[in-house]
């Protein structure tokens, strides 16, 4: 029996109600936000729920989105995959300027590097990671830099100005 | 502070000091790479030795670092494809594939049987060089050197197939979002048959070179395993995975670019040692070259690249004489396409797994928020697990086994 997206809808509310929202499919995938307190219980939940069974950590992702409100500063993304069902999830929770999210390292190991790495270049702290230090950048370094602060290319620059363009916040 | 925050040079100079103080042992620090002519690439492992054999390591990883995900969110769709040629270098164009795929499944584009059926066959063969590169520099580092000779003029071969599709041999920029950017050459078609013609035989040899061979099986078989349990929750993918015994491939599982049309089977290994995994790659190269001749012997007519003129390049002397295409032209090459505002992940299997683009868009030009899922990343943080207790001319072999490769290491 496949799993149905309204399935692991229902066992999730079930089990943390209101803390998981914003259900949608997002293309292929089925998508939650879930409140960045509990994210270890929801992976936990979604990894060791005998249904469920989210056994894969194919990815995480940090975010940053300097224009939301100011606790929605920064985004990490989970993705997991069940291989027996082919299915995937994709879990979302938002931060605010400072960035501190429970680790899920003793769930899976691959999320150590991957929490190095959205720790090496957004700062996103990870409370309870063994290792949390910088990994592909240098010791040295003091700034996260993909943040969205640090442009590329020169600020002074005004021929990439969207507005130059015909785009506007309107029609984009 | 805990220990683990400290260099590793500093953390195994405490351990060496209060193991001295116990009993009297005498361990060492070595410091392999980052430039040995061993690692085949940028490595850098601290190792904590006693005599010769591993206690710990810790990889120091980011010697080519580039920003590519920082690089990426600055740039139109269409340039990113130069930036995830130089991740996997070694089948740069199943990457540049990968790239295309994601961003016509953000724009909604259906790619024409043609196309599709053209982009398997090149994928394969980019898996073809990805694991005769591998395999044969496995040889080396096991003492045999015949087997790399013997097999690399074939990855000149395919490099010369790849320069007939696009001009280019090792970064290939391969692709257009849509399609292809010209149709194949009669000449692309001819060296195609002939490589598929002369390396059957040649891969056979090959294998019988290593795989009944003494000495190799000596230096391999249970050297660097892991179960498929702890290879799971490193996050395994690709050869180095079904090597411990889980047929996971993208291709089955989320079949992309029409491979759902061809049969193949998935070779998997037992117990994930250096051996099953060179196996599993020799294997793997017999499903690419039939999956190569199924395509080739279905191919079916049509256009190379998709009818969408909002962001394929039109023909160039069609920009110099047609206003339309003037139009078109200034507009994609400013990158001013009309996009979605969606979260797209895509993922394909590449030479060492699963290689996935997270892509965010908000609508503008360039991606908001692109995140590579790079295999050999992930499954690099098992190394230091792989070698303890072994041997230091173990931890090389082990190292090629793997198949990391520094550019998607790094990205």
């Amino acid at each position: 029996m496949a799993l149905e997206t309204v399935h692991i809808q229902e066992k999730l509310t079930q089990q943390f109600g209101e803390n998981v929202f914003r259900f949608e499919m997002q293309r292929d995938i089925f998508s939650f936000e879930a409140n960045a307190s509990i994210i270890h219980a929801v992976i936990q939940f979604l990894k060791e729920e005998e249904e469920l069974n989210f056994h894969f950590l194919t990815d995480l992702a940090a975010v940053h989105y300097p224009d939301n409100d100011a606790d929605h500063q920064f985004a990490v993304v989970y993705q997991l995959h069940n291989w027996v069902e082919n299915t995937r999830i994709r879990v979302r929770a938002y931060l605010n300027e400072n960035p501190v999210i429970d680790t899920i390292t003793d769930l899976f190991l691959s999320a150590n590097w991957m929490e190095r790495e959205a720790f090496d270049f957004y700062g996103v702290d990870f409370k309870g990671h063994p290792q949390l230090k910088r990994i592909l950048n240098m010791d040295e370094m003091e700034s996260f830099p993909l943040r969205k602060e640090f442009p590329m290319e020169d600020g002074g620059r005004t021929d990439k100005d969207d507005r130059f363009f015909g785009r506007t916040t309107v029609n984009c | 502070m805990s220990d683990l925050l400290l260099t590793p040079e500093h953390r195994y100079a405490k351990i060496i000091e209060s193991r001295r103080n116990e009993d009297g042992s005498e361990l060492s620090i070595l410091n392999l790479g980052p430039t040995h002519p061993a690692t085949h690439g940028i490595f850098q492992n601290i190792l904590l030795m006693d005599g010769e054999r591993i206690l710990d390591a810790e990889p120091t990883i980011g010697y080519i670092h580039r920003a590519f995900e920082k690089i990426a969110e600055n740039r139109a769709f269409y340039q990113i494809n130069v930036l995830t040629d130089r991740m996997n270098y070694c089948s740069s164009p199943i990457n540049n594939m990968a790239w295309w795929m994601t961003v016509e499944k953000l724009l909604n584009i259906e790619v024409p049987k043609r196309a599709q059926y053209l982009r398997v066959i090149v994928m394969e063969l980019a898996r073809i060089a990805d694991h005769i590169i591998c395999n044969s520099i496995l040889g080396v580092d096991t003492g045999a050197y015949t087997g790399f000779l013997y097999v690399f003029q074939f990855r000149e071969k395919i490099y010369e197939i790849y320069e007939e599709i696009c001009g280019a041999r090792l970064t290939t920029n391969m692709g257009r979002i849509g399609g292809f950017e010209r149709e194949w050459s009669e000449e692309a078609f001819k060296k195609l048959n002939a490589f598929l013609d002369e390396f059957p035989a040649v891969w056979k040899e090959f294998e019988n070179l290593f795989e009944r061979n003494r000495i190799f099986i000596d230096r391999t078989v249970n050297v660097g395993p892991i179960s498929a349990e702890r290879a799971m929750q490193y996050g395994f993918t690709g050869p180095n995975l079904r090597a411990a015994g889980i047929d996971y491939d993208v291709r089955k599982a989320a079949p992309y670019s029409s491979y759902e049309d061809f049969e193949f089977d998935i070779p998997v290994g037992q117990s994930g040692d250096t051996y099953d995994r060179f196996c599993v790659r020799n294997a793997e190269v017999w499903e690419s070259l039939s999956i190569i001749r199924q395509a080739l012997a279905k191919l079916p007519e049509g256009p190379y690249h998709a009818d969408v003129p909002d962001y394929y390049l039109p023909p160039k002397e069609d920009v110099y004489h047609n206003m339309e295409s003037l139009i078109y032209h200034f507009k994609i090459v400013m990158g001013e396409v009309p996009v979605p505002v969606e979260e797209i992940y895509h993922s394909v299997e590449a030479g060492n797994g699963e290689l996935g683009f997270y892509l965010i868009a908000d609508g503008s030009r360039t991606p908001y928020r692109l995140k590579f899922r790079r295999p050999c990343y992930i499954y690099y943080q098992a190394y230091p697990e792989m070698i303890k207790g072994a041997m230091l001319s173990d931890a090389i072999v082990i190292l090629s086994s793997l198949n990391v490769i520094a550019g998607e290491l790094d990205a």
